[in-house]
C-alpha cells in the first residue's frame, strides 16, 4: 500500500476532510492542542495501577490487556503510549484524565438498536492499541498523555455531568477505550448506580479476561470490524483479526448487545468475496440479528491516496449481507440514505426512520414491529 | 509570553534567521562514506566521572582519523559555522549512568564554540525535560549566554504529519524549525525489543509516537524514520557514547550487564555506525555467553533494511572500521 513519502498533511486539511465527511466528530472540544507549552511530560501521574498485567523479573512487566501483550521495561511504555512501567509496577496514565467529552446522539456511535433518539455523554482519553492508517481521530488517538490537554474527570464527575446533560448513557469512544479500560470500568460501575448505561465503542482488540470484566458493567458494545482478512489487519491496522472475532463470539456468549461497523475502504477491503465471507461468519457465529453498519471511508491520516467509498459499493455490501441472511444491515456516513433506516425483517415495513444521526420516526412498540408483531432485538428502554 | 513563544521569537530575532541559510552539504569536508572510528582511552574514567581533557583528546583524534587529517580543529570549522544553530541530540532515557554523558556533551560544546558557534545557538535536546534533568542536564530555555537545553515538551511538534513508508509522525520543532545542524550522541546499548539502540533509533526521540514503532524489532520503522530528509540532512556528525556500554537488559541502565568500554564511535554514516555497534554488542554477548540477538528474537534487521534503502553501509565487510587506542 502506498503512502505519501515526505508529504505532510496539515492539521487544517485534516479538519477540512473531517467536516467534509459530515462526521461532525471533531466539533466542540474534541481537538486538543498538541504539546502545549505547559504540558509537563515525565510528570504524568502514577496514581492508578493497571489492572491487567503481570510482573516479570528485573522490574519488567507484561501487559495482559490487549493481544499485543507488550513486555515493558522499567520507565518504558507499551505500544498504546498510555501505560508506563514505573519501578516494576505498571500504571495507567489516563485514568480520570479524558482529553475530550461531548454529548452525542447515540446514532453517531453508531448504535441503532440501543435507546434510539437518546444522547450519550461521550468521553475519550488519548491513546490507542492499533494505528489504523485511516484514523479520523489520529490527533488524539496516536499521541501520548503529555502531548494533550487532559481534564480532571474522575468517574463520579463524569456521571454527575452525564445526569446534568440529560444523556441516558455514557459512551467510551473517539479513541480506543480498551487502553483506558480501568477508567471505563470504574465509570460504568458508578453510572450503573444511577441507572445510567455504559456503551463501549471499540476495535475489540482486547484479551478475554478484561473483556469479561468490562462486560459486567457495560450495556452495549460496538465493534469496529475493520476487515475480514489478517493481511488487512496486519498492513493497515497494525493489529490482528482473530482476537477481534474472538471478542465478538465472547460478547455473544455473554449476551452483550453488540453492533458491528465495517468501514469500507476502496480497493483494500471492498471485494464481494470479503463481504460474503464476513456475512457468512456473522450469521454462523453471532446469528442474523446482529446489526451491521457498512460505513463510508473518507481519505485522511496516512490514507490520502484513495477516494471516498462509492455509494454503490456500500449498497452492494448491504445487498450481499442481506442475501446471506443478516436481518439488520445499515449504510453509514451517507446522510438520508434509506440504508440508515430499520426495517422489519418479517413484513418489510419501515420501523425507524433516520436522517444522519437523528431519528425522525420510531414505530417500534415494546420491542416489536407494530405491523406484524415481529420481535426486534435491541435495548429499547 | 509562554516558553514556546519565547523560544520561537528569540530564535527568529536572535539568530537573524540564520537557520534559513544553512550551509550546503557540499561545503562540508569529505569523509569516506562508510568509515567508523572507534577510539578508546583506558584513563578516561576518573572515579564516577569522565575526564574532559581525555575526552577532548579522544574526540579530536577520532575526528582527525575520521577525516584523514592532522587538523581536527579545521574539521570542526568546516562542519559548523557561526551561522549554524546546532542541535545536540542526546539519549537520556536511562538516568545519569546509562545516558549520553554530560562530560562528553560539554567537550563537544567547547569544540563548537571554538569553531565559532555561539552558546545560544547550541541546543541540547531530547524527548522530555524530565529525561534531560534525570541524566544530569540543566534545563535552560531562556538564557542564550549559555547553551540551551530543553525537551520536545518545551519545543513542541511541527503541525505537519510527516509520512514515509511505515512511519507517520509529528516531528519536534527542534528539528524542523530551530536547528540547522545536528550532532547525534547515542549510547552504545542493547535494547530489549529492537536489539540495539544506536544512532538511527536515537531519532525516535524526535517524534511524538515512538511507542508505535517497536513492533517487528523496529523493522522497517527505524529505517523509514531515518530516511526522512528533514532529519537525515541535518546530521553532520555522530559521536556514539560508548564510555559505558551495555549488552543486555536495555534500554534501562542495568549495571550487571554493562561494561566500561571507555570508547567513542565517530561517523557520519549512521547505518555503518549502527552496524559496527551491533557487532560490538554481539561480540560482548558471546563473551558473556549470552545468545545472539537473533536467537534472543530481536535481531536489529532494521539496520540491514537501512542499508538496502541506500541510507548508508550495512555490510560489515565494506565498512572501514578503524580502531584507535590512546
Amino acid at each position: 500500500m502506498k503512502t505519501l513519502p515526505g508529504q505532510p498533511v496539515k492539521r487544517r486539511d485534516f479538519l477540512t476532510l473531517c467536516s467534509a465527511a459530515g462526521s461532525g466528530l471533531l466539533m466542540g472540544r474534541l481537538v486538543p492542542g498538541i504539546s502545549l507549552p505547559d504540558a509537563r511530560a515525565g510528570e504524568v501521574p502514577h496514581t492508578h495501577e493497571a489492572r491487567w498485567y503481570e510482573k516479570l523479573p528485573h522490574k519488567k512487566v507484561r501487559c495482559k490487556l490487549c493481544p499485543k501483550e507488550c513486555t515493558v521495561d522499567d520507565r518504558e511504555r507499551g505500544y498504546c503510549g498510555v501505560r508506563e512501567n514505573w519501578g516494576g509496577t505498571y500504571y495507567t496514565l489516563v485514568h480520570s484524565r479524558p482529553c475530550t467529552y461531548h454529548v452525542d446522539p447515540i446514532e453517531k456511535k453508531p448504535l441503532f438498536h440501543f435507546l434510539p433518539g437518546t444522547t450519550a455523554f461521550s468521553i475519550a482519553t488519548v491513546g490507542c492499541n492499533v494505528d489504523c492508517k485511516f484514523c479520523q481521530n489520529w490527533q488524539i488517538s496516536q499521541i501520548r498523555p503529555e502531548q494533550a490537554t487532559n481534564l480532571d474527570m474522575p468517574p463520579e464527575k463524569v456521571v454527575r455531568m452525564t445526569r446534568k446533560s440529560g444523556a441516558r448513557s455514557i459512551a467510551y469512544t473517539y479513541t480506543e477505550p480498551v487502553i483506558f479500560s480501568e477508567y471505563v470500568y470504574d465509570t460504568a460501575q458508578e453510572g450503573n448506580r444511577w441507572k445510567i448505561k455504559s456503551v463501549m465503542i471499540t476495535n475489540g482488540y482486547i484479551q478475554e479476561q478484561p473483556m469479561r470484566d468490562l462486560a459486567e458493567v457495560l450495556s452495549a458494545v460496538k465493534i469496529d470490524l475493520k476487515a475480514f482478512s489478517e493481511k488487512y489487519y496486519r498492513e493497515v491496522v497494525d493489529g490482528e483479526l482473530k482476537p477481534v472475532l474472538d471478542t465478538l463470539v465472547l460478547l455473544r456468549k455473554l449476551n452483550m448487545w453488540t453492533e458491528i461497523v465495517y468501514l469500507v475502504v476502496p480497493t483494500l477491503n471492498d471485494s464481494d468475496k470479503e463481504f460474503t465471507e464476513l456475512a457468512k461468519w456473522i450469521r454462523t457465529n453471532l446469528g442474523p440479528d446482529v446489526p451491521v453498519h457498512f460505513s463510508r471511508f473518507y481519505p485522511q491520516y496516512k490514507l490520502q491516496n484513495l477516494p471516498p467509498t462509492p455509494q454503490k459499493t456500500l449498497e452492494r455490501a448491504r445487498e450481499i449481507a442481506r442475501a446471506e441472511g443478516l436481518h439488520y444491515v445499515y449504510i453509514g456516513n451517507i446522510p438520508g440514505h434509506e440504508g440508515e433506516n430499520t426495517y422489519c425483517p418479517k413484513c418489510g415495513k419501515r420501523l425507524i426512520h433516520r436522517v444522519g444521526f437523528f431519528v425522525e420516526e420510531n414505530r417500534i412498540e415494546h420491542g416489536k414491529c407494530p405491523y406484524c408483531g415481529q420481535e426486534i432485538p435491541g435495548i429499547w428502554k | 509570553m509562554d516558553r514556546r513563544e519565547f523560544i520561537k521569537k528569540s530564535f527568529l530575532i536572535g539568530a537573524g534567521f540564520s537557520f534559513l541559510s544553512s550551509m550546503p552539504f557540499s561545503a562540508h569536508p569529505s569523509v569516506p562514506r562508510s568509515r567508523v572510528v572507534q577510539i578508546s582511552h583506558s584513563n578516561v574514567q576518573k572515579g564516577r566521572h569522565f575526564r574532559q581533557d581525555v575526552l577532548t583528546e579522544m574526540l579530536n583524534q577520532g575526528l582527525a582519523k575520521l577525516y584523514s587529517t592532522e587538523h581536527p580543529d579545521q574539521v570542526w570549522k568546516q562542519l559548523f559555522s557561526s551561522r549554524d544553530v546546532v542541535g545536540i541530540k542526546v539519549n537520556c532515557l536511562s538516568g545519569k549512568h546509562g545516558s549520553s554523558h554530560r562530560e562528553l556533551v560539554d567537550v563537544i560544546i567547547e569544540q563548537l564554540q571554538r569553531a565559532g558557534v555561539s552558546p545560544g545557538n547550541i541546543i541540547i535536546w531530547d524527548r522530555l525535560n524530565a529525561d534531560l534533568e534525570n541524566a544530569g542536564f540543566q534545563i535552560n530555555w531562556k538564557d542564550r549566554s549559555k547553551p540551551l537545553c530543553f525537551g520536545n515538551d518545551v519545543a513542541g511538534y511541527d503541525d505537519r504529519l510527516y509520512l514515509n513508508g511505515s512511519v507517520g509522525s509529528l516531528i519536534t520543532r527542534t528539528v524542523t524549525h530551530l536547528t540547522t545542524a545536528i550532532i547525534n550522541i547515542p549510547v552504545l546499548k542493547d535494547h530489549g525489543i529492537v536489539g540495539v539502540t544506536l544512532s538511527m533509533k536515537n531519532f525516535f526521540g524526535a517524534i511524538h509516537n515512538p511507542n508505535k514503532y517497536h513492533l517487528n524489532a523496529g523493522n522497517p520503522y527505524v529505517a523509514d524514520l531515518y530516511q526522512m530528509e528533514i532529519i537525515r540532512s541535518k546530521v553532520r556528525l555522530i559521536v556514539c557514547d560508548a564510555l559505558v556500554a551495555q549488552y543486555e537488559g536495555g534500554p534501562p541502565f542495568k549495571p550487571q550487564w554493562s561494561w566500561p568500554m571507555n570508547s567513542l564511535l565517530l561517523a557520519v554514516d549512521g547505518v555503518a555506525l549502527d552496524r559496527v555497534g551491533w557487532e560490538i554488542i554481539e561480540r560482548k554477548r558471546r563473551e558473556k555467553q549470552f545468545p545472539s540477538l537473533k536467537k534472543a528474537g530481536r535481531e536489529p534487521v532494521y539496520i540491514l533494511t537501512a542499508g538496502e534503502k541506500g541510507l548508508g553501509e550495512s555490510d560489515l565487510n565494506k565498512i572501514d572500521w578503524q580502531t584507535l587506542a590512546l
